[in-house]
């Protein structure tokens, strides 16, 4: 599976998200610089960690204007796999092609700890390698977790069975001691409306070989390599 | 025409922290008074911080060589070969003073620094610790403070991006009126393509990289040479603002920037930016550095020269350039959006010329800035030693379970998790032993290798016996890393101390100085990098002596990482090192029965050695199934900590009196664990070895059964002590 990953200037996680793409589809991802204009052809673009620009002014809302994002909503609307990880997640929804944005964490301070994940729908291009209802550990990092949008949208997002992550206690609760940030009920990782653009604000880049502790995160990466070889 | 030039007072050269004999001597070094700018050019190269002139006689005492040691202190950080082509760079330094004015900045700048510190050696920043240390939790300013200095430094790791994986969080109202802030940061290079910041080569373009010149944090380090007073307030805007996106695209054009083959010598812009940088560069190589402040990209307005060569503002660098690479250097820049300013040339005249707007604003010679500060034979008294405490002069507790209860959840003991979930300390995807544990570990990626990390320091036994306490403090962070399965390298240090004017607090800094010069050297732990930082006083309160030490070690093999959580039911519990008796100056004694008193353990530096080693080579050999150093709180808290990490109990019986044998702090002594059919001959060999081990009792249940029906529930421990932090904060 051919992957690019997206740098943009402030981003972090790019190495962490190349390490793990090269680990699990045993092809190094190409690095994009933010000034291209054209993304090249790959099976899966990736909008990696980190704070662009600073997250001054507001978290993504500056990468989601730079001269790679034309191309990128291109490829979107062309049914390519898109994934945004926490700031791209960010960007995701300031360049319009997520509902919802996303604010400070309701603590107001930043969030590091690993978090529960329930996996709310198994069937997409990014989760197909899950069972449904599945619980997985996975480290959050970010300081503007804190999932919002309308009722309108959250009932419609619930309906077309687009919310993929809820944030839940190790049983899969969906409750309100085991939400980080607030996020408006629980959303952890939603679907745009073709299924082919995922984000989500938890890790799972940090948490796919052993000695991290783990490799739940791994099946996200494994599903996206099934999906293209099918 | 910015004008410039007051007539030099009595009152002007004192404002400048000089005094009149040190301002003698400028007289006699340049034969003429000095122009506003060269006197602002002094006061910051021969401040305490930059010139370290209190400090040097003893400093360089310490051990600094080593069969790995590739650079030792004199550079921006220390650098030791690991092995296969790499090297380990790292340094730690204190931001106390700017921390207590504006906590935030203060703390963001501190981390900032040090970063630039490893970067600018080459080295990609793969790791940062902090040792922070506030007044009492009932002191009103205490909460204010922690949540800048957490939130700061924070916001400046995480946005960086570098994994934060260790440090110490400690209360004392010693630090009321001056709070400490000690980053550390660690980074990795190859062993053949370090930077230093020696200039060479005559007509050579200075060039200037990073963010633009302000006035912010003007005089920054000459506040850090002085005592607070009543007025400290005022020194606000002698702090400087961060900007880690700045800092993010300055590591990642300099890295670039190296791997061109442009740089010749490149130095951060630290402490007294401009002029510190440009003097140490020049001074190192012998050449003289001609500077045109015209060209220096300035963000704000008809800014002085005076005011450019003092800026301290942030996420600047200066570089010696191979000419012919301009073009290629230029470019790099100008890709990650940062200035690049050719500001000046290296010269034959060894003199640190400065001009403006046409003008000579300084004309010094260049080596005697640095190597003719002053320095200082301070007075110095002995710390007198403190009788031992007579362990018999400290009751038996009646309510065992109940202490251990109020003990673990104290500020002191309870956890820092509060702090360190505020710092990402996951990203670049190696961290493999988490803040919580005796040492942070990462894993070297593309190898199995790993660093583990530790900052020690027990300031109580420093008062109370500086030479005894700053061996402990070394001992402490070699313990750290030993009780992961890390093989001690090499240590940072950071003197943290009150006014050395007076012979007391100067007797403490010399006393300690000599007690880690023995450590290091009895433990081939020897320093190669580190930071003093004085006058931690406030209206002649001083803190505690506080050198904080901060060791570097490395694992050949993650995988064979101890970590100290109880992992298995029936699992033997071994003391490696035997039974405590010593009180005195022990977390029992203090915050069960408020006396800060006696003698600190003492350490045997052979002792611990050998201890060490043989816990080392059990870990590597697979032998042990969890590791846990004796510390703050003795065996008692040791083993409650194993618990809590692995959720699991104990029961364990101790020779009477249970209260010595349990809160005693004596050095050297581990906890572990084996399997029950191993232990056996994992007594038999220790004995054969010399080593004291006693055989304590096993994993199992969820109660920590200490005999005598003091069981209590590990669930309920942890309860407390997790509790306590986010409860102080939240203000309940």
């Amino acid at each position: 599976m051919k992957s690019a990953v997206i740098v943009f200037p402030g981003s972090n996680r790019d190495r962490d998200m190349m390490d793990a793409l090269t680990w699990i589809t045993g092809t190094p991802p190409v690095s994009v610089w933010y000034a291209e204009d054209k993304v090249p052809d790959v099976d899966l673009v990736v909008l990696p960690g980190g704070f662009s620009y600073g997250d001054y002014l507001r978290s993504g809302a500056i990468a989601a204007r730079a001269p790679v994002m034309p191309d990128i909503i291109a490829k979107a609307d062309a049914g390519v796999p898109v994934l945004g990880v926490c700031n791209g997640f960010q960007i995701l929804t300031e360049a319009g092609l997520l509902p919802g944005a996303l604010m400070r964490n309701r603590g107001l301070t930043f969030v590091c700890r690993e978090v529960n994940l329930k996996i709310d729908n198994a069937e997409t291009l990014f989760t197909r390698a899950y069972e449904p209802g599945q619980v997985i550990r996975c480290p959050v990092a970010h300081h503007d977790g804190n999932y919002f949008a309308d009722t309108e949208t959250l009932d419609r997002l619930e309906g077309e069975n687009r919310i993929v992550f809820r944030y839940a206690d190790a049983d899969g609760g969906i409750t309100d001691a085991a939400n980080p940030n607030g996020s408006q009920r629980n959303i952890a990782g939603i679907l745009n409306e073709a299924g082919n653009v995922l984000g989500m604000m938890p890790h799972p880049e940090n948490l796919v070989a052993p000695h991290q502790g783990g490799t739940d995160g791994r099946a996200l990466f494994a599903s996206l390599v099934e999906a293209v070889a099918a | 025409m910015i004008p410039n030039e007051p007539a030099i007072t009595p009152e002007l050269i004192a404002e400048h922290g000089l005094k009149p004999d040190e301002y003698q001597r400028i007289l006699d070094l340049i034969g003429r008074e000095p122009t506003i700018t060269e006197l602002g050019i002094f006061s910051a190269m021969w401040n305490e911080h930059c010139s370290y002139k209190s400090s040097k006689k003893w400093l360089r005492t310490l051990p600094t060589a080593g069969e790995r040691v590739i650079c030792g202190p004199g550079e921006n950080a220390g650098i030791v070969d690991i092995g296969d082509g790499q090297a380990v760079v790292f340094k730690m330094e204190s931001h106390n003073h700017p921390s207590y004015i504006e906590p935030y900045q203060g703390a963001t700048t501190g981390v900032g620094g040090i970063l630039r510190d490893v970067f600018t050696m080459g080295a990609r920043p793969v790791a940062t610790l902090d040792a922070i240390r506030f007044g009492s939790p009932e002191t009103p300013k205490t909460r204010h403070l922690i949540s800048g200095v957490v939130a700061g430094i924070g916001g400046y790791g995480n946005s960086f991006g570098v994994p934060n994986v260790g440090g110490e969080v400690e209360f004392h109202p010693r630090y009321n009126g001056n709070n400490l802030v000690n980053a550390m940061a660690v980074g990795i290079a190859d062993a053949d393509k370090i930077f230093y910041s020696k200039a060479s080569g005559v007509g050579m373009p200075v060039v200037y990289l990073g963010s633009k010149t302000g006035r912010d944090g003007i005089h920054g380090a000459s506040m850090a040479s002085a005592e607070f007073d009543e007025n400290s307030d005022e020194k606000r805007p002698t702090v400087q603002v961060g900007d880690p996106f700045a800092e993010k695209l300055l590591l990642e054009a300099c890295l670039e920037l190296m791997a061109s083959g442009a740089v010749i010598a490149i130095q951060d812009m630290g402490a007294a930016g401009l002029t510190c940088s440009a003097v140490e560069m020049g001074a190192k190589g012998d050449l003289g550095i001609d500077l045109d402040l015209d060209a220096v990209p300035c963000r704000e307005e008809q800014m002085s020269a005076y005011e450019m060569m003092l800026s301290e503002s942030q996420e600047r660098m200066l570089m010696v350039l191979r000419p012919d690479m301009r073009e290629e250097a230029e470019a790099i820049f100008v890709k990650w959006g940062l200035d690049f300013a050719v500001v000046g040339s290296t010269t034959d005249s060894k003199r640190f010329v400065v001009r403006h707007q046409g003008d000579v604003m300084a004309d010094l010679p260049i080596k005697e800035l640095g190597d003719e500060a002053p320095e200082y034979d301070r007075p110095w008294v002995e710390t007198p030693k403190p009788a031992p405490l007579d362990p018999s002069s400290v009751p038996a507790p009646n309510d065992l379970a109940g202490i251990l209860l109020d003990l673990i959840g104290s500020p002191n003991l309870s956890s820092r998790r509060w702090v360190w979930e505020q710092y990402d300390h996951l990203i670049l995807g190696g961290t493999v032993q988490k803040p919580g544990g005796d040492a942070g570990v990462i894993k070297l990626s593309g190898t199995d290798k790993g660093l583990a990390m530790s900052v020690d320091v027990t300031p109580r036994y420093c008062e109370a016996d500086p030479f005894e306490g700053g061996k402990q403090a070394v001992a402490e962070a070699w313990r750290n890393i030993t009780a992961v399965g890390g093989e001690p390298l090499a240590v940072t240090d950071n003197l943290n101390f009150g006014n050395p004017e007076r012979p007391e607090t100067m007797g403490q800094l010399v006393g300690c100085i000599k007690g880690i010069g023995e450590a290091c050297t009895a433990l081939s732990f020897p320093v190669v990098s580190g930071n003093v930082s004085l006058y931690n006083e406030t209206q002649g309160k001083a803190i505690l002596p506080t050198p904080a030490i901060g060791g570097v070690g490395l694992l050949p093999d993650v995988n064979k990482m101890a970590t100290l959580a109880f992992k298995d039911e029936d699992d033997a519990i071994l003391l490696i090192g035997g039974h405590g008796t010593h009180l005195g100056q022990s977390v029992f004694l203090r915050d069960v029965h408020g006396r800060e008193e006696g003698a600190p353990p003492p350490v045997d530096l052979g002792v611990e050695k050998r201890n060490g080693d043989f816990v080392r080579t059990a870990i590597r050999a697979g032998r042990l199934t969890a590791c846990h150093d004796i510390s703050d709180g003795g065996l008692a808290i040791a083993l409650v900590e194993m618990a809590m990490a692995g959720g699991l109990g104990c029961s364990v019986s101790v020779p009477g009196p249970a209260h010595v044998a349990l809160f005693a702090e004596d050095q050297a002594r581990y906890v572990v664990t084996c399997k029950a059919a191993d232990a056996i001959a994992l007594i038999r060999d220790a004995e054969a070895a010399g080593i004291p081990v006693a055989e304590l009792g096993t994993v199992g249940g969820s109660d920590i059964d200490l005999g005598d029906g003091a069981a209590i529930s590990v669930a309920k421990l942890k309860e407390r002590h997790e509790n306590w932090f986010p409860e102080y904060m939240a203000g309940e």
